[in-house]
């Protein structure tokens, strides 16, 4: 106790204290994060997949993305991308791109499931990695449609809007209108965080949230409107534009008509 | 005599015995109105006001203006169990559970863009035709204050659900208070009693809303009118029409007819946009809380101008010591809307000033025969309309596929050299139209019928001027530029006044400098007989050729060829 007290004011304590300090610290966040920052086991994917996979990437990916995936000056690695990244961005028609730009635009799709499945099998074998979600993990039943508006609003509204009609980002980048957005590539998209979006993991946003979240997007999908035509929920700008046009034409016409002199 | 008639007079005669108004009466109700389309745009604001004065009191009797925190347990099933404002709950209990409440919301919010696209157009008609000169001024500058107050009566109203738009809304308006330098950080504690949002402001903003603002503007309103009716409404040039009369028909009963049917059609035209178009869907918006923003958020129509100009702003600001001076909200939303506003009140004594004009007009102008005036009206549209475009830049970025930092930068240019090229090609239309209504008196209108003589010359003929065109024409009111003073009096001593003189003499001129001057009376009489003289010589080629066959009847209002005595008033 003594020569504790007495090497209490040694210089080097400061330091030794907090990197003590520092390593617990980081020890006890593994040792709890480690529950929920772990991949889900991603599912069994097939050799023949695998196999499939390979083959369709090296004809339709690896001219940018290297052949082992490994990724270029003009493409990240994919390694440790998961097959959920693959799923997200295959299924959304965003790859295989057409040309670099400030962000992959959303084109046809040009793969079967099969083959998606397929490449994602591969690149999942590549390194552990967000995985595709299971059908139970998109089963939004039991969500809570109120929470997931609340979470929707605190976590997606900024840059996709109140109605998941999508927003400018800067220099040309958009976050993209949901309206189209099945619950599988939500869930993935929120997984893999793609372009400028950023990642909502299981441990920012756990599976129940990301299932309450999925079925309001679904909701706003529905495009419900109690107060009549939508005018594509743009907000007021839209409502000026018609107000100008179409509200104060009609005005102006009916008011020619009473100012017309009678013959 | 019926028994109307009959009941009717019984009741007048029961009013005049005891109030006296029956000479009132008869002065008002014979007292005569212009007929034009333009005239009735005020009418639009009138009565969107009272469709807001009747839809306002209806959502009145459900809305709770309380900060109060409840859990929402109504029967909008998305947001159940959600924690929210007892403002924004009501709102949603309006929409959702009160009879009709959805309709009178929506009426009650096209109404109020109704009103200020209604009063907005209305003052530009008064701009361009110059109908704010002497002695309209004061109702001009009532008009201004009338569009400011009703700027900021829209703005409270529709902060006042406390959903996440109007919130995003008060956040803003917080920070330009913030943004003023000194004050800034005191006005807005007294504003929001402590931080923002604070338990305070809605309930605040509520009486401002349905009391005081709607006051004055009511009140506004009845003087302005009262004026319209005193100083008699103006009229645009045309045969007959004088600085002394007013042509148009009476206020019983055609007028009464035409206005009263008008306001049915606007309340018809607002409650069918209510009836089929969502506007402001609250419910999808949720519940303000400070920390959540909706991508698209925006304000409405009316103050998309100021939230333009603060978008485009780049991000200036001071840090001296502990203090902070945002430039980048203070220059756009407190100087350039301030000096915005007070330009717009001051315009009749600026032009005033300029042409050093004493006299009364209650003829308008026709925005040719003022070119700057008119080009410094479409200059201002379009300076509006760059910062409108600046508003909304992040849905246009989208809608189009644009980058939203290059519609910045090219907008931060725009905005200062498109309006003064709008201004010069306006000014050169106005002075081009201005030449064509001179040629028209002096050789009449071009009949686009060719006529060949026998000595092979090419004639364009042209027709003498319709009476009601003439009259357009030479209602106009000639403006000479203030001469230059010399800087010197008589005495050789310099004039103390000169100085300002000087000034006003190169304002003046810049302002009717360019003028093209009506020809005399006598230019159009000589014109007028030499055009007589070259019609009957036509006439004369033409009957020589009677019998030919004519291959292609001539068209165009002319009225002669190929035959008896024209008149050329006729049309």
């Amino acid at each position: 106790m003594n020569s504790m007290a007495a090497r209490r004011r040694h210089p080097a304590t400061l330091v030794v204290m907090l990197l003590l300090g520092l390593l617990a610290t980081g020890a006890i966040y593994a040792a709890v994060d480690s529950g929920t920052s772990a991949q889900a086991a991603d599912q069994k994917w097939s050799e023949t997949q695998v196999e499939t996979g390979k083959k369709l990437f090296a004809e339709g990916c690896s001219s940018c993305h290297g052949l082992g995936g490994q990724g270029s000056s003009i493409a990240p690695t994919l390694i440790g991308a998961g097959s959920a990244a693959v799923d997200f961005q295959v299924s959304t028609g965003r790859m295989p791109l057409a040309a670099p730009g400030s962000q992959a635009p959303v084109k046809g799709v040009i793969y079967s499931q099969a083959e998606i499945d397929a490449m994602a099998a591969w690149v999942a074998s590549l390194a552990p990695g967000p995985a595709v979600p299971s059908d139970a993990m998109l089963d939004t039943s039991k969500a809570d449609l109120a929470m997931g508006g609340e979470l929707f609003r605190t976590n997606c509204a900024q840059c996709h809007s109140f109605a998941g009609k999508g927003g400018a980002l800067s220099d040309g980048t958009a976050a993209p209108t949901l309206m189209n957005a099945t619950p599988r590539q939500i869930y993935t998209a929120m997984v893999t965080g793609p372009a400028s979006m950023p990642v909502f993991s299981n441990a920012t946003l756990t599976i129940e949230d990301k299932q309450s979240i999925i079925k309001w997007i679904s909701s706003l999908q529905a495009n419900d409107n109690p107060g009549g035509l939508s005018l594509s929920r743009l907000g007021p700008v839209t409502e000026g534009l018609f107000v100008w046009v179409i509200g104060l034409g009609a005005l102006i016409i009916v008011a020619i008509w009473i100012g017309v002199k009678a013959k | 005599m019926s028994a109307v008639v009959k009941a009717g007079g019984a009741l007048a005669e029961y009013t005049d015995e005891r109030l006296g108004i029956a000479p009132f009466m008869k002065r008002s109700l014979n007292k005569v109105f212009p007929d034009h389309w333009s005239f009735m745009l005020g009418e639009i604001a009138l009565y969107s006001f009272i469709i807001l004065l009747l839809s306002g009191t209806y959502l009145t009797l459900w809305f709770k203006p309380s900060m109060t925190e409840i859990v929402y347990n109504g029967s909008y099933v998305p947001l159940d169990g959600v924690k929210m404002s007892e403002a924004y709950a009501s709102t949603l209990n309006i929409s959702f559970d009160v009879r009709g409440g959805l309709l009178m919301r929506q009426i009650h919010h096209w109404a109020a863009l109704f009103f200020l696209v209604a009063m907005t157009v209305h003052m530009l008609r008064v701009f361009f035709t110059g109908a704010f000169r002497k002695p309209r001024e004061l109702n001009w500058v009532m008009g201004a204050g009338l569009l400011t107050l009703g700027i900021l009566e829209g703005f409270a109203g529709y902060s006042l659900p406390d959903d996440l738009l109007s919130g995003t809304g008060l956040r803003i308006a917080e920070g330009i208070v913030l943004a003023i330098p000194i004050l800034g950080t005191w006005l807005s504690f007294l504003l929001f009693n402590g931080e923002f949002p604070g338990l305070d402001f809605i309930p605040r903003l509520y009486t401002v809303h349905v009391l005081l603002i709607p006051g004055i503007i009511l009140a506004l309103v009845t003087v302005h009118l009262m004026l319209v009716w005193h100083q008699k409404h103006t009229q645009y040039p045309g045969p007959g029409r004088t600085e002394k009369n007013v042509v148009g028909f009476p206020l019983l009963p055609v007028y009464m007819a035409k206005a009263g049917g008008f306001f049915f059609v606007v309340f018809g035209v607002t409650t069918l946009m209510a009836a089929i178009i969502t506007i402001n869907p609250i419910w999808a918006f949720g519940p303000y809380t400070p920390d959540q923003v909706s991508a698209g958020s925006q304000p409405d129509w009316y103050m998309g101008w100021l939230d333009g100009a603060v978008r485009i702003t780049p991000n200036w600001e001071w840090n001296i010591g502990n203090y902070s001076i945002s430039w980048n909200i203070f220059l756009p939303a407190v100087v350039l809307a301030g000096a915005i506003f007070t330009a717009l009140g001051a315009y009749p004594f600026i032009e005033r000033w300029a042409t050093g004009d004493n006299r009364e007009h209650h003829i308008l102008d026709r925005p040719r025969n003022a070119p700057t005036r008119t080009a410094l009206g479409v200059m201002a549209i379009g300076f509006y309309g760059m910062l409108w475009i600046s508003g909304g830049n992040d849905i246009i970025a989208t809608t189009f596929d644009l980058s939203i930092n290059t519609i910045t930068y090219v907008l931060r240019v725009a905005v200062f050299v498109v309006p003064p090229i709008i201004f010069i090609i306006t000014k050169r239309i106005c002075l081009s139209l201005q030449r064509r209504d001179h040629d028209k008196l002096l050789h009449g209108i071009e009949s686009g019928n060719i006529l060949r003589t026998p000595e092979g010359e090419f004639i364009e003929i042209h027709l003498p001027l319709g009476d009601k065109e003439k009259a357009k024409i030479l209602g106009k009111v000639d403006h000479v530029p203030i001469a230059l003073e010399s800087g010197v009096d008589e005495n050789g001593v310099a004039n103390p006044k000169g100085r300002t003189a000087r000034l006003r003499a190169k304002f003046s001129h810049w302002f009717y400098g360019d003028n093209v001057y009506l020809p005399t009376a006598a230019e159009i009489e000589a014109a007028e007989a030499h055009a007589a003289h070259d019609y009957h010589e036509q006439h004369a080629v033409i009957d020589d050729f009677r019998g030919l066959e004519i291959t292609s009847e001539p068209v165009l209002h002319s009225p002669a060829i190929g035959g008896h005595e024209s008149n050329p008033h006729q049309h």
